[in-house]
């Protein structure tokens, strides 16, 4: 009897990962959805027009920045991760991978602040003396980002990889094919889904992260017209305004975590979609 | 008819060019790890960890940030733990793969993927405001308490897993209770996998600032209960850096945290490491 | 022995389950019982670190004081007070009409103080000219007659108490340009111009320091004097919101703020007294 009741308790505290995440949804929502009714739905995702305390609340160069944001860390990051995940997968011996990889995995935990810190010192005054601009722009928010989601893509990617069996690398050297023809005609098309599922999950990161963009990407409401523009991505409307705001504002900025919620949604779905379709072929 | 480059020297190309970026992706992350520790350690002394901030900042040290991270990952920790390893221990024990298991997977795994800034604002518009908590330890905690709950879920489960199951049919055959099996058998023996879990989730704490910010607030006066207000390292970095406020502080605080962590996921790492060794006796 | 071994275990999980009761009894200890011991200020950012080195003053001489100073910003401030979440508001602009009914006391005057870069080589600016760049009509430096490059301009975010005042005393109702750069308190926008040579951006004067170079406005420079004669054109004040009098802790550390030392303090730190 004592038994039944232990189990229920436990059961209680399984579903408290989704009842967390149902309350959040719910919260979130119940602030935010008004305001999207009475600005209208189409007006606040698509207009530009940015002015919480004068009534106007349109995020769209919001959702274009942190579009362009993240697709210019994984333009940046993605190369650099696959090179890195090739090389000490497959071109490095095995006791330098096996120092190399937790290493990389360490540096994944510097926290976002720092980053952003070193590009405010570091990346922000290069880009403005030698490229233009204010500094404080799309390109150091990308490189940033690229840097932080680097370990992550890297190290599951090289996991990925090293699960491809030895016997598919084997059949492809003895029929002839140089270590590289093998690496690229047979282990990464094996090891794609572990690849792909890696570079969603930085592309996931990257959307998400706001510290380190607030400090670096110049935060601008104008839709970027070149890297060298200031940015103002989803999250860091949500963190700079956050503070100060009431009443609508504050919904508002409800509102736009929703529309973050929901692209983090719908990627998690995308993410396990691709991630079972990859692994039963 | 085109003339093939010979495949060996374009791959002796590529490998090289592979090589390159490699080491130039390690060099940016050693360079970052080196240029705020050089210009943080001459800052960090036995007085800069012992004395509060004063000033907005400017002089004194660290002290009450130091506790006051202290203090936020005592309370996410005793919210998350018990509550991650029952629902690990519930998924693995107690139930089949079925359809209540796989909603519950989903929603840890969505929960692990959300953002910190809307934890932030969730943690922000609940605890602080509806529940009246305001800025506190108490509002930070419970708000990072979710951010950790799926990885402790999660590492605690592949660890419960990793326990044979052949240990558990002795006790059964002994005619030991579910409940005793778990408790004094298989936790016992899966708890170096779920400390590393633990592990790891306090060196997120530690660099989290986000949701930090928004739920426990600003105040540079040490915590004299859970509900006050303060400021945990990472958040007194970001203050520092972003106003310019005391750069050598700065400095220091960044070489505290990094290093910090780097030592926590050391620990875990080795952690795991003996874990692993010791299943590789049972296969 | 394996059994004895397994009884220890037992024993020292069961204290850990003990934990939380011992946890709940901490937290039922809230100071903030003890009457009137402890204060709340919540509101302005610009005011804040001045009330926090006040308060730090404060504490160390009366022991057993606890004054919580807290941002949100002058709107969220003024509303705490009336929801009594705060013992105090603070705030950097004026009240408005629907926040007369509260009671409000001047503690200092600030000025906002248009500053750019040490290298950027003008000394003076005009309302008009300030306007027409925030507003992104004027473009280059050059037209200001100096350097050629584009100005790279730097407001506060939305809400800010700072910004409202900027814009009721310089904007005057034409909108700031979504161009601008944005910083998120009155120190990163001083961050921002201190290393960027072509940017211009406001902040409070009490935080001016020798990375920015405050522009005279109109041939009038922000100091001490132009700021309490109001001769300096963008002077706002400080001010500490009320529901109803102040009593105890507040009162007295109101009364501390408006007595010579505390003006002293505030003078040091770059403000300007009532005096």
């Amino acid at each position: 009897m004592k038994e039944k009741l232990i189990e229920k308790i436990l059961m209680l505290l399984a579903f408290s990962a989704i009842g967390v995440l149902l309350l959040m949804a719910i919260f979130i929502f119940k602030e935010g959805m008004p305001i999207i009714f009475k600005a209208g739905i189409n007006n606040f995702l698509f207009s530009t027009h940015w002015a919480p305390t004068k009534g106007y609340f349109g995020i769209f160069s919001m959702i274009v920045s942190s579009l362009y944001v993240t697709i210019g860390a994984l333009i940046i990051g993605v190369p650099l991760a696959l090179a890195c995940a090739i090389t000490l997968a497959e071109l490095a011996p095995l006791r330098l991978t096996v120092i190399l990889k937790p290493t990389i995995e360490l540096l994944a935990g510097i926290p976002s602040v720092v980053y952003g810190f070193l590009g405010v010192v570091l990346l922000v005054p290069l880009i403005r003396d030698y490229l233009g601009g204010p500094g404080l722009s799309l390109l150091a928010a990308s490189m940033i980002l690229a840097i932080m989601i680097l370990p992550t893509i890297t190290s599951i990617s090289i996991d990925a990889i090293q699960a491809v069996p030895y016997s598919y690398k084997e059949g492809s050297l003895a029929l002839g094919a140089t270590h590289l023809q093998t690496i690229r005609m047979v282990i990464l098309k094996a090891a794609r889904s572990g690849i792909i599922t890696a570079i969603i999950l930085g592309m996931g990161r990257a959307i998400g992260e706001t510290m380190a963009v607030i400090m670096v990407a110049g935060n601008a409401l104008k839709l970027p017209s070149s890297p060298l523009s200031p940015v103002r991505p989803l999250t860091s409307n949500i963190a700079l305004e956050m503070g100060y705001a009431a009443g609508d504002h504050r919904a508002a900025l409800f509102a736009t975590g929703i529309v973050l919620f929901v692209f983090i949604m719908v990627f998690n779905v995308l993410a396990n979609i691709i991630t079972k379709r990859w692994q039963q072929e | 008819m085109a003339t093939r480059i010979n495949p060996l020297i374009s791959q002796r190309v590529v490998k090289v060019q592979l090589w390159g970026l490699t080491g130039f992706t390690i060099a940016i992350l050693f360079f970052i790890v080196c240029f705020v520790s050089i210009k943080g350690l001459p800052q960090i002394t036995l007085d800069f960890l012992t004395t509060n901030p004063g000033d907005m900042g400017r002089s004194g040290g660290i002290f009450s940030t130091i506790m006051s991270t202290l203090y936020l990952i005592f309370i996410a920790l005793m919210i998350a733990v018990p509550l991650g390893i029952g629902a690990a221990i519930y998924l693995t024990e107690y139930t089949r793969e079925s359809r209540i298991t796989y909603i519950i997977r989903f929603g840890t795994e969505c929960l692990a993927g959300i953002p910190s800034i809307i934890l932030g604002l969730f943690g922000f518009a609940f605890f602080v405001m509806a529940l009246h908590l305001g800025w506190s330890i108490l509002s930070g905690g419970m708000t990072m308490s979710i951010m950790l709950l799926p990885t402790i879920i999660r590492t605690s489960e592949e660890s419960i897993k990793a326990v044979p199951y052949a240990l558990r049919e002795v006790c059964f055959s002994l005619g030991v209770t579910k409940w005793q099996t778990v408790t004094r058998v298989v936790l016992p023996t899966a708890l170096p996998g779920i400390v590393t879990g633990v592990v790891l989730s306090i060196g997120r704490c530690i660099g989290e600032t986000a949701v930090v910010l928004f739920t426990a607030g600003s105040s540079l006066r040490l915590p004299q209960s859970f509900f006050d207000s303060g400021r945990t390292m990472a958040v007194h970095f970001y203050i520092l850096a972003r106003e310019g406020i005391s750069m050598p502080n700065a400095y220091g605080t960044a070489t505290i945290l990094i290093f910090s962590i780097l030592f926590i996921n050391l620990c875990a790492y080795y952690l795991m490491r003996q874990f692993l060794k010791k299943y590789a006796i049972f296969g | 022995m394996v059994l004895y071994m397994r009884e220890k275990y037992r024993s020292r999980l069961s204290i850990l389950y003990l934990i939380p009761f011992f946890l709940l009894a901490l937290l039922g200890c809230r100071p903030s019982t003890k009457e009137g011991m402890v204060i709340t200020i919540a509101g302005s950012t610009s005011v804040q670190p001045f009330a926090e080195k006040l308060a730090e003053v404060y504490m160390g001489h009366h022991r057993g004081a606890i004054i919580n100073i807290q941002g949100g910003g002058s709107t969220a401030g003024i509303r705490s007070v009336r929801g009594s979440a705060a013992d105090i508001g603070s705030s950097s602009r004026e009240l408005g009409e629907d926040e007369k009914d509260l009671k409000e006391i001047v503690i200092a005057w600030d000025g906002i103080a248009i500053i750019v870069n040490p290298e950027n080589k003008i000394q003076d600016i005009s309302l008009k000219q300030l306007r027409d760049i925030f507003a992104g009509r004027m473009k280059y430096w050059s037209e200001l007659g100096w350097g050629h490059k584009r100005i790279h301009f730097v407001t506060r975010e939305e809400g800010s108490g700072t910004r409202s005042a900027f814009e009721e005393m310089v904007m005057h109702n034409v909108p700031i340009s979504d161009e601008a750069l944005v910083g998120d308190s009155n120190g990163s926008v001083r961050e921002i111009v201190a290393h960027d040579p072509n940017a211009i951006g406001y902040i409070s004067y009490g935080i001016v320091d020798e990375r920015v170079k405050a522009l005279k406005i109109g041939g009038i420079e922000p100091n001490l004097e132009t700021i309490k004669k109001k001769k300096y054109k963008l002077t706002r004040p400080f001010l500490f919101v009320t529901r109803v009098e102040p009593q105890g802790l507040a009162k007295d550390f109101i009364k501390f703020i408006l007595s010579p030392e505390g003006q002293k303090i505030l003078e040091k730190e770059g403000l300007v007294g009532i005096r």
